[in-house]
């Protein structure tokens, strides 16, 4: 499945004296199996940008094709196509509403009209995805759990609709350092077993860097790069110039090398980095 | 009295109601004048139940809980504690009651009964100290997260506090909000000699305190300057908790023999560092 | 987006009026009430409708706003004309047909009645489109403090409504949000009849109030932590002050109430 935006234009407040460009002439191609890490600053359009991809929003001028249709056409079954894309929230944790934990995951395959044996093994699936025990939190009030197993029941919820995008707003925002790791640590499996192709919005560099394959940086509602981690990650002028920063690994490298260490340009994984130094300190030894 | 101390914990345990396990047990600790300390551990460790002793909002069930000499358990005495221990929370939106800014950092004073020609210029001058004066009669909803925890600042400032808690006042703001909260924090500790107790589970924000405290499963666990602190690699780890990854990399280095001195944290040290061992590679010598 | 909702109906412009206290607003708006029920012909409303059009000139308020206000009443004014009409005695008769019986008496009633409601809703929205919400229970507070004594809560009335005009915003804004989750994951408020439609909100206010309730308890926390307890002993950053202009403000409604009970006197 692919998604392709093409020259997407979005206005708040069109036609009033508050109107705002949220994103001006943004085209991009998300391809089956990307893992597309998208950052900028607050502001920067991220956000909307994400909410039109399951036509939560509706672009000022562009189009957004999913397999080809546009979302926005007339003849099209936009809610077959929204069913492929699948959209978490910030703070998903905030819109579970059921009375259980299964109920609430159900209640997206609900609206997709499933039969109830279906829902059950989705509701199965989704949990399992989200290392949940069934037996252990099915019957449980989602207001019972901690905050993060209540943010993993929450994106659970649409994975059970089993889309084929995963779309996540910031999906570790607020979270401590074990909740994070293991939402990452889901994401890597989701995209690496069971092949989703997953968007995801962040501010950490560091998370980017432990999973994205590529990246788009958006500023002021532009793209003003997109590419693989290693290509943007070595340009630390320019992300530093909007207000972004690189991963600690890509600046160490970068004031090594100016330092006059002999090390390639484009690392930003610690453990490639590491491994460098240890080379470095051994050649050198003798000196 | 003891009036070496800002606070002083002795052997404190807290228990909520129907709660079979206490969330803090026989706590020790003390904080110094001017200290910034910084107080670290992972979701439900007991961190924010510690924040609340510090300000009267809890009353320990067992050991004493003393503020600026002010025993926390002498109802007395609360309104004593809670202006010289002011608390910042973690949600922007759920701490400013009144829809101006100016008037939500009044919101301390008025509730003191301070006169309201001297309640204006402490009004004024705080929100200058967290640079926020230009938004004085704004609505706080059109403000940025990092903004309005910088007004909710400003609102214990007016009430000239001896300490300020903040609990995980960052964990829901972006990265430049984080700065911008923290940076308000520091400048304020370094040049009014405030007290700043920092709740927090992001490591590099501790990082840039005097001391830090690490709480794990309601006992205090560790306690030391921030450098001695993340050179225990394993230990943060058993415990759930970010390393700075230039201490984690020179942690790793050093286990494979090259001589790097313990404390680094930041890339400019790890910069030195390397400096320091390594010569530059052949090509440029 | 919903960033730029204004509250109530408040028209945020500078004028003599915005600038009266608002407690001189809320006086002179049930006296002016008070007129309105006083005055028993069209001489007394022909006062009373130059009194409006001076106040509403002097507000800097578009004579469109305050028509707007009326709007929502315009059911109610065209029932309450038509039942005068039809069900007044009287004994000029000007239309008769069939069942219907138009008299002069009843027609200048119905007149007199719907002007009546017309004053009445014009003359309070002047007073809330002049007068921001927040300065409206400031007002209150104050006017209802002597209530104290018989242990009426003024202040915490006046808190309340402080506080749920601060976080109309906030939850507006997190209803937005919630509505789009869920319409993420497949719901629909739009489509099916009303029970099934009241049905749909069910995912759209349990998180609401789980929320609503979430931010109470901390916002509860945060000001007995800065040192909240009630009314007592309290100062304020805002000191409300009566100045000549509010003087000048009760004078001349003291004359419109003179003029009013004159003119029922003479005519």
């Amino acid at each position: 499945m692919s998604i392709e935006i093409r020259h997407l234009t979005h206005c708040y407040s069109e036609g009033s004296a508050l109107r705002t460009v949220a994103l001006d002439d943004v085209s991009l191609t998300i391809h089956d199996g990307d893992f597309l890490g998208i950052i900028g600053h607050t502001g920067s359009g991220k956000s909307t940008l994400v909410q039109h991809l399951n036509g939560l929003l509706k672009p000022t001028s562009g189009q957004v094709l999913i397999n080809g249709e546009d979302l926005n056409g007339e003849h099209v079954n936009r809610k077959a196509l929204r069913q492929k894309i699948g959209l978490v929230f910030q703070y998903p944790e905030y819109q579970l509403f059921e009375e259980t934990v299964a109920k609430d995951i159900a209640f997206g395959p609900k609206n997709q009209g499933l039969s109830a044996a279906e829902i059950d093994e989705r509701v199965r699936f989704a949990l399992s995805c989200v290392h949940l025990e069934y037996d252990e939190v099915a019957e449980k009030s989602p207001f019972e759990l901690s905050g993060g197993q209540m943010r993993r029941v929450a994106i659970a919820g649409v994975i059970a609709m089993r889309p084929e995008v995963l779309i996540l707003d910031e999906p570790t925002a607020g979270l401590d350092p074990r909740g994070r790791d293991s939402i990452l640590t889901m994401l890597e499996e989701l995209h690496g077993q069971q092949n989703t192709t997953i968007v995801m919005v962040s501010h950490s560099m560091d998370d980017m860097a432990r999973l994205a394959t590529r990246l788009l940086v958006l500023s002021e509602g532009k793209v003003v790069a997109d590419g693989t981690p290693r290509e943007i990650f070595s340009r630390e002028k320019q992300m530093v110039s909007i207000g972004l920063g690189v991963p600690a690994a890509a600046q160490l490298c970068s004031r090594l090398i100016a330092a006059g260490y002999d090390l390639p340009s484009d690392l930003y994984r610690p453990e490639e980095l590491r491994e460098h130094l240890l080379r470095l300190w051994k050649e050198a030894r003798p000196c | 009295m003891t009036d070496d101390v800002r606070v002083r914990l002795e052997d404190v345990s807290y228990t909520y109601e129907e709660a079979k396990k206490p969330a803090l047990s026989h706590v020790d600790a003390v904080v110094h004048p001017g200290e910034f300390l910084a107080v670290l551990g992972h979701n439900g460790s007991g961190k924010s139940t510690l924040a609340k002793l510090l300000n009267a909002l809890y009353i320990p069930t067992e050991g004493t809980v003393l503020v600026c000499g002010y025993d926390t358990r002498k109802e007395e005495l609360v309104w004593e504690i809670r202006r010289r221990a002011g608390m910042i929370f973690q949600n922007p939106d759920n701490q400013i009651v009144a829809t101006v800014v100016k008037e939500d950092v009044a919101f301390g004073l008025e509730n003191l009964g301070v006169p309201t020609e001297e309640m204006i210029p402490r009004v004024e001058s705080s929100l200058a100290a967290v640079r926020m004066n230009k938004y004085a009669d704004s609505a706080p909803h059109m403000l940025s997260g990092g903004q309005k925890q910088r007004v909710a600042i400003a609102g214990i400032l007016a009430m000239e506090p001896a300490i300020i808690i903040a609990d995980e006042a960052t964990a829901m703001l972006d990265p430049s909000g984080r700065a911008e909260v923290l940076d308000t924090i520091r400048r304020l500790n370094r040049e009014k000699g405030i007290t700043v107790v920092w709740i927090t589970h992001f490591m590099e924000e501790a990082a840039q305190a005097d001391r830090v405290i690490i709480v794990s499963e309601g006992e205090l666990i560790a306690s030391g300057a921030p450098d001695e602190i993340f050179d225990r690699v394993d230990f943060m780890r058993e415990n759930h908790l970010d390393v700075p990854p230039m201490a984690d990399l020179a942690s790793w280095l050093r286990e494979q023999g090259v001589p790097l001195k313990k404390g680094i944290l930041t890339v400019d040290d790890m910069v030195k560092e390397v400096e320091r061992v390594l010569c530059p590679s052949k090509s440029d010598t | 987006m919903l960033n730029n909702i204004t509250l109530g109906q408040y028209y945020p412009v500078d004028s003599r009026i915005h600038r009266l206290d608002p407690r001189t607003k809320l006086i002179c708006a049930i006296v002016f009430i008070v007129d309105v029920f006083l005055a028993d012909s069209f001489i007394g409303y022909a006062i009373l409708l130059a009194f409006l059009y001076a106040v509403t000139r002097l507000s800097n308020v578009p004579f469109k706003m305050l028509l707007r206000s009326l709007k929502p009443l315009r059911m109610i004014l065209i029932l309450t004309f038509l039942l005068n009409l039809f069900f007044t005695q009287g004994e000029t008769v000007w239309i008769e047909w069939w069942i219907i019986r138009i008299t002069k008496e009843a027609f200048l009633q119905a007149l007199f009645y719907s002007l009546r409601l017309v004053f009445l809703v014009a003359g309070t929205s002047l007073l809330t489109l002049t007068t921001s919400p927040v300065a409206l229970a400031d007002g209150i507070e104050i006017l209802l403090s002597p209530l104290k004594i018989i242990h009426f809560p003024a202040h915490e009335l006046a808190m309340m409504m402080t506080i749920a005009l601060r976080f109309i915003p906030t939850l507006l804004e997190e209803t937005d949000k919630i509505m789009k989750a869920q319409m993420a994951r497949g719901a629909d408020f739009e489509s099916g009849n009303l029970i099934t439609r009241a049905k749909a909100m069910v995912p759209l206010l349990v998180p609401l109030f789980v929320s609503a309730f979430r931010r109470a308890g901390d916002l509860a926390m945060a000001m007995e932590s800065r040192c909240y307890h009630g009314g007592e002993g309290r100062t304020r950053l805002r000191v409300l002050k009566i100045t000549r202009a509010d003087r000048i403000a009760m004078l001349i409604l003291a004359l419109l109430t003179v003029c009013v009970v004159l003119e029922g006197m003479l005519f």
